[in-house]
């Protein structure tokens, strides 16, 4: 199992470590409702290290991005970031991904830990255009410093003015004593806040200051259930090899503007309307979906699983994403959740489940 | 960790309190720690009569679902409702306000099959 640059800090401040991705992975500190609460009236920080990171260079960087990704990197200038897909050729998703547009010719991709391997040979395998590949996956860490007081508090560590950073923007820049480090309007919380990406050996230093300056340290539990209240996929819960970017509801970064693996398919699926689709619940009694269990309806049928499920720490109630067909999919739809021998009555929602 | 010395335990870490037939039963402080914030304590069973080692109920912490076991055989004749609201107090007092079940013990032979503290101690390796 690998270890981040900061394992044995997370060690010493008493989190309990959890093998992830194959990392050693802190999945909390104190406790993950109060991590939640602190991210989401306060500031936290995240070490997530284990994230994989390719630099693609060259003349045709972007033309390999553009013919494997499903967002339109053209419209990315530089200090701008995006949110995106890799469709595979079969109708599913390789991974979902940040495309980060660093210099003219040099785009950053940050994709899921553990997808890192399989990710790189997509891409290679798709780079007939010869592009310039780099995985730096290894080298670099990545702190989520994510929270509405996260601008105030760590202002005083960087000399940009952190507050003209706008979403899914960023500058390359000074962050708690470090130069050229990537600040970055970005996160997976929905509380606001900035992703910092340095190198393995200045995480420490930026680590420390970024506590002292007031975030408290935040573990993945509440990571997922940060996500999952904001109705963000999580690849590999509702997003896979075998899920549409179209029915995971990720059409808005699906852009047929240009080609790319699959596209054609895709879009007849966009055209025509998928058979399924990705949608939020609610139970409307006490209980907690969890993936894999089914959806069904007041019949006891079964008509799609969860993906994804958790007691909303916010809401206090269970929430989830999963799959059922179209025409059972629209919000204010009853469903029910089968939590073991009980069909728990469940509404379709609009997400996110938290709005503020 | 805390282990009372005057309460029975079990490998499955729940504890036992014998006060005359009457056996009250709850998880172990080593059990709520592992577990982490415990946001749900289904219990279904009450009035019915099960046999030791049969699933009476169970534990959702944010994470994980854990089946919980009957240390004993016998009737449940009560479930701590307080947990419907604030199961959390698995977490803050698990030998206290944190109790799950009451139970009619139907064959007190058991009773010495369960484990004493120091014994539950070396599982734990505490």
């Amino acid at each position: 199992m690998k270890n981040t640059a900061l394992t044995e800090t997370h060690i010493e401040l008493g989190a309990k470590m959890v093998p992830f991705a194959g990392y050693n992975m802190p999945v909390q500190y104190e406790g993950v409702n109060i991590e939640h609460e602190t991210v989401r009236q306060s500031v936290g920080v995240f070490d997530v290290s284990h994230m994989g990171e390719f630099l693609i260079e060259g003349p045709n960087a972007l033309a390999l991005i553009q013919k494997t990704c499903s967002n339109d990197a053209s419209k990315l200038t530089i200090g701008k970031a995006q949110y995106s897909c890799m469709p595979n050729d079969d109708g599913g998703i390789v991974d979902d991904l940040i495309i980060y547009r660093i210099k003219e010719e040099t785009y950053l991709l940050v994709v899921n830990a553990s997808n890192i391997e399989k990710d790189w040979n997509w891409l290679q395998s798709k780079n007939d255009v010869n592009a310039e590949m780099r995985d730096i996956s290894e080298d670099y860490s990545l702190l989520a410093i994510q929270g509405p007081k996260a601008v105030e508090a760590m202002q005083s560590l960087s000399s940009h003015d952190l507050s003209d950073i706008k979403f899914y923007n960023f500058v390359v820049g000074d962050f708690a004593g470090i130069e050229h480090v990537i600040i970055s309007a970005t996160g997976y919380t929905g509380s606001g806040g900035f992703e910092i990406y340095c190198k393995n050996s200045e995480v420490k230093q930026i680590w420390d200051k970024v506590i002292e300056a007031g975030a408290k340290p935040i573990g993945l539990a509440a990571r997922d259930t940060l996500r999952l209240e904001m109705g963000f996929c999580l690849y590999g819960n509702d997003i896979n090899d075998t899920t549409s970017p179209i029915e995971a509801k990720l059409g808005w970064i699906t852009k047929f503007t240009k080609e790319f693996t699959n596209s054609k398919a895709l879009e007849e699926e966009k055209n025509r309307g998928s058979e399924r689709k990705l949608i939020a619940f609610e139970l409307d009694e006490r209980g907690i979906p969890r993936q894999g269990y089914n959806i069904v309806n007041d019949e006891g049928e079964t008509i799609g699983q969860v993906t994804s499920g958790t007691m909303s720490p916010s809401l206090g109630k269970g929430i989830g994403l999963g799959y059922v067909p179209t025409a059972l999919s629209k919000v204010g739809t009853n469903i029910n959740i089968q939590v073991r021998k009980k069909a728990i009555p469940a509404t379709i929602v609009k997400l996110p489940f938290y709005k503020g | 960790m805390n282990i009372p010395a005057d309460l029975k335990y079990t490998k499955d870490h729940e504890w036992v309190k014998i006060d005359g037939d009457v056996a009250t039963i709850g998880i172990t402080d080593f059990a709520q720690s592992e577990l982490g914030d415990i946001v749900y304590v289904e219990v279904e069973t009450v009035d019915e009569t099960l046999d030791a080692e049969e699933v009476f109920g169970t534990v959702e912490a944010v994470k994980t679902v854990s089946d919980l076991y009957l240390p004993l055989s016998g009737e449940i004749i009560e479930f701590n409702e307080n947990l419907e609201d604030e199961p959390e107090k698995v977490n803050t007092d698990p030998y206290g306000d944190g109790w799950m079940i009451k139970l009619k013990i139907s064959d007190d032979t058991q009773v010495s099959d369960l484990l004493t503290a120091d014994q539950y101690k070396d599982i734990i390796g505490g």
